[in-house]
């Protein structure tokens, strides 16, 4: 997905899906890839970490339930650490509302229920964007008026 | 076959407490019955003979001092004295003075001539010498008559002495008073039957009796059952009612005093205190069955209420267990039913997106492909609702408490499925009560049990009928029942009905979610929901939710 802003082509659209269900982040990561979005999939918490630190994203895809790693709200955590201004979106099956509510808690931008529908997520991820955009503006323009003073 | 347990236990206990009650109350009333008639017996029996011996001491005690008058008299007159008749009449006279109740006196010489006599009758000029007792005297000395007429035609009978006179032999002869000596013998008659007589040793009265018979007539009296002494013999009278007899000996045994008195007669105060005790004993024994019994139907009954009351409890109990696990594992179900529903639906989207492509664009079988594709998407569709039903259900479970006014939810919820249920010819009536608090509960989740009752009632009436809704207030609970005329549900159904996956609609139809649903919200909403209902004549479900107070705000 191009995400234009102003009638400018601004940037391409970067999404992280971490989840350890392979062939379920296979298809999405591809389903995804074939809408221009910038997609890597990452199965593990820990994996996911990884290429956060050497990537930007806009936007995270991660599944809060993945027994046996790193749980999600673990690595949710983490990666307000490395990267704050990354939008997080949660999937949740049952028994984890309450852990997507924490989630929210912790920074998350919104969650979803399991099985998902990809119109839902890709509605979802626009909103995270406008949203990181915002921010990113915001941030960039406080730091041109401290340049300006 | 509870029943007939519960009927063999009340007969065990009745019959071993009766036994244990009244064995011993019988034992002792029947001691005391035939001890007390025994002791009386004796009793009665040993004043009779005590009665029998003192008269016949009296009576030989009279005949005694006439002997000792006569023999005394004999002793000291010399026969020449006595055959001069004045001096014969002197002596009578004075023998006669104080009570001696002679009637006459004569003496007879040894060839049994009467030689002087003093008395009424003309009897003078007869010999003796033939007469039994004539030999008996001359023999022994000393000799009493039994009672008979004589040359005289009276009874009465005769005392005669023998005095030794150097070689002179005579008798000294006085006939005894009959009626003075029969006073003596009946002053014992006492009471209303009492009899007192002499017989002699062949049954012939001496005496005259009170009842049975004439003097010198035949007794009904067998002397030889008397022993020596003083001897109480029961036997039958002649009106056939038993009689006791005293006898007692005298005179050598020759005199026989008898006693008698009717059984009946000296025993009507035994009688009287053992009707009186037979009453007490009978009315004891009717007290003590009719505790028993009463007391123990009463433990029976409480038995079989408390017995039914903790089969209840069992059953809810069961029930509650039952559920949760069948909750658990639903969820357990659900959980990995959803991991691999999300991966096929990623599956298919992603098939959608390549037949996009031109290459498939070109295929024949495109449009195939879209409705196959289609189909599953359709499908995963329904089972990801089924799970999110029961997830969903799972997870909002806790409920949200707030002001609720049940007759409003219902109004509500009626409202919701009033367009179904006239398009099914179905009525659905509402019998709220106005008095029902509000309450803190859960508002969306009572509207779905209701929805849930309410769609199902419907469901089964199928075409034409009613429903009723009815609101009641009883204590801490409001009951809300939704009663329904369709065709019932046998009963291997009903202990299912709140099943999870259970269902009786078509295949399709229904998840078989709803009740169970229902039930996990009324229990955890501290309530209870339950169902009666006969095949044929309808259903009715009761909710009972507690009420609770609304915290004042």
């Amino acid at each position: 997905m191009t995400i234009i802003q102003n009638g400018v082509i601004m940037e391409r659209f970067k999404v992280l899906v971490v989840d350890d269900e392979q062939d379920f982040l296979e298809t999405l990561v591809n389903r995804l890839k074939k809408r221009d979005i910038d997609t890597i999939g990452a199965a593990s918490g820990e994996e996911a970490l990884k290429i956060m630190q050497d990537n930007l994203f806009d936007a995270v895809v991660l599944d809060i339930k993945m027994p046996g790693g790193m749980d999600g709200i673990e690595t949710l955590r983490e990666m307000k650490k490395i990267q704050p201004l990354a939008e997080i979106v949660l999937l949740t099956g049952h028994g984890s509302v309450e852990t997507s509510i924490e989630g929210l808690k912790l920074g998350a931008f919104d969650y979803l229920l399991k099985p998902i529908k990809l119109e839902e997520l890709l509605v979802k991820l626009s909103l995270a964007f406008e949203k990181k955009d915002l921010h990113s503006h915001k941030i960039r323009n406080l730091k041109i008026k401290e340049l300006l003073r | 076959m509870k029943k007939t347990l519960y009927s063999s236990l009340r007969r065990k206990i009745i019959f071993l407490t009766l036994a244990v009650s009244l064995a011993p109350l019988i034992l002792l009333g029947a001691t005391i019955y035939y001890q007390f008639e025994k002791m009386y017996k004796e009793k009665i029996e040993e004043q009779i003979k005590y009665r029998s011996q003192a008269q016949a001491e009296a009576v030989d005690r009279f005949l005694k001092a006439r002997m000792a008058i006569l023999g005394s008299m004999a002793d000291t007159h010399s026969f020449w004295e006595l055959t001069d008749e004045n001096r014969l009449s002197q002596l009578f006279q004075i023998m006669n003075l104080r009570q001696g109740n002679f009637v006459d006196l004569g003496v007879i010489d040894n060839i049994g001539q009467h030689r002087a006599y003093v008395g009424p009758y003309e009897i003078k000029k007869f010999n003796y010498f033939h007469e039994p007792w004539f030999d008996e005297v001359m023999s022994k000395g000393i000799y009493i008559s039994n009672v008979y007429t004589g040359y005289r035609k009276l009874p009465h009978f005769i005392i005669a002495v023998r005095r030794q006179e150097n070689q002179q032999t005579w008798i000294l002869r006085a006939t005894i008073d009959p009626e003075v000596f029969g006073e003596i013998v009946r002053s014992a008659q006492v009471g209303k039957t009492g009899d007192a007589y002499i017989v002699n040793s062949e049954g012939i009265f001496q005496t005259l009796p009170r009842f049975d018979g004439e003097i010198l007539s035949k007794s009904m009296i067998q002397p030889s059952l008397f022993g020596s002494g003083t001897t109480v013999i029961t036997a039958g009278s002649k009106n056939g009612k038993h009689s006791l007899y005293a006898g007692s000996w005298l005179k050598n045994n020759k005199w026989l005093l008898v006693i008698s008195q009717e059984v009946s007669d000296e025993m009507e105060n035994l009688f009287a205190t053992q009707y009186m005790e037979i009453i007490i004993i009978l009315s004891g024994v009717m007290a003590i069955i009719l505790t028993t019994v009463l007391t123990t139907r009463m433990t029976i009954n409480r038995l079989i209420s408390n017995d039914s009351r903790m089969n209840e409890l069992n059953a809810q109990l069961m029930q509650s267990d039952k559920l949760a696990a069948l909750g658990k594992m639903a969820a357990g179900v659900a959980h990995e039913i959803n991991n691999p529903l999300a991966v096929i639906l990623q599956k298919t989207g992603w098939m959608e997106d390549l037949l996009l492509e031109e290459d498939f664009q070109a295929s024949s079988n495109l449009e195939e492909f879209k409705v196959s594709i289609r189909k599953i998407e359709e499908h995963v569709e329904r089972a990801r609702k089924v799970v999110h039903n029961m997830l969903g259900y799972a997870r909002k479970m806790e409920p949200h408490l707030e002001d609720v006014d049940i007759n409003d939810t219902i109004n509500q919820t009626v409202s919701l499925l009033e367009n179904y249920a006239r398009n099914n010819n179905i009525d659905i009536q509402t019998d709220l009560s106005s008095r029902l608090p509000i309450i803190a509960s859960d508002q969306a989740q009572l509207q779905q049990v209701f929805l849930n009752l309410i769609s199902n009632a419907i469901d089964a009436i199928e075409k034409e009928g009613l429903v009723e809704i009815s609101s009641r207030l009883s204590d801490a609970f409001i009951t809300v029942s939704v009663k329904d005329d369709g065709p019932g549900i046998p009963e291997d159904k009903q202990k299912r009905i709140f099943d999870p996956f259970f269902t009786t609609k078509e295949a399709g139809k229904g998840t078989g979610l709803g009740l169970w649903v229902s039930y996990s919200i009324i229990e955890k909403l501290g309530g209870k929901i339950g169902l009666k209902s006969d095949v044929g004549k309808g259903a009715t479900f009761t909710v009972e939710i507690p009420v609770t107070t609304p915290e004042k705000k």
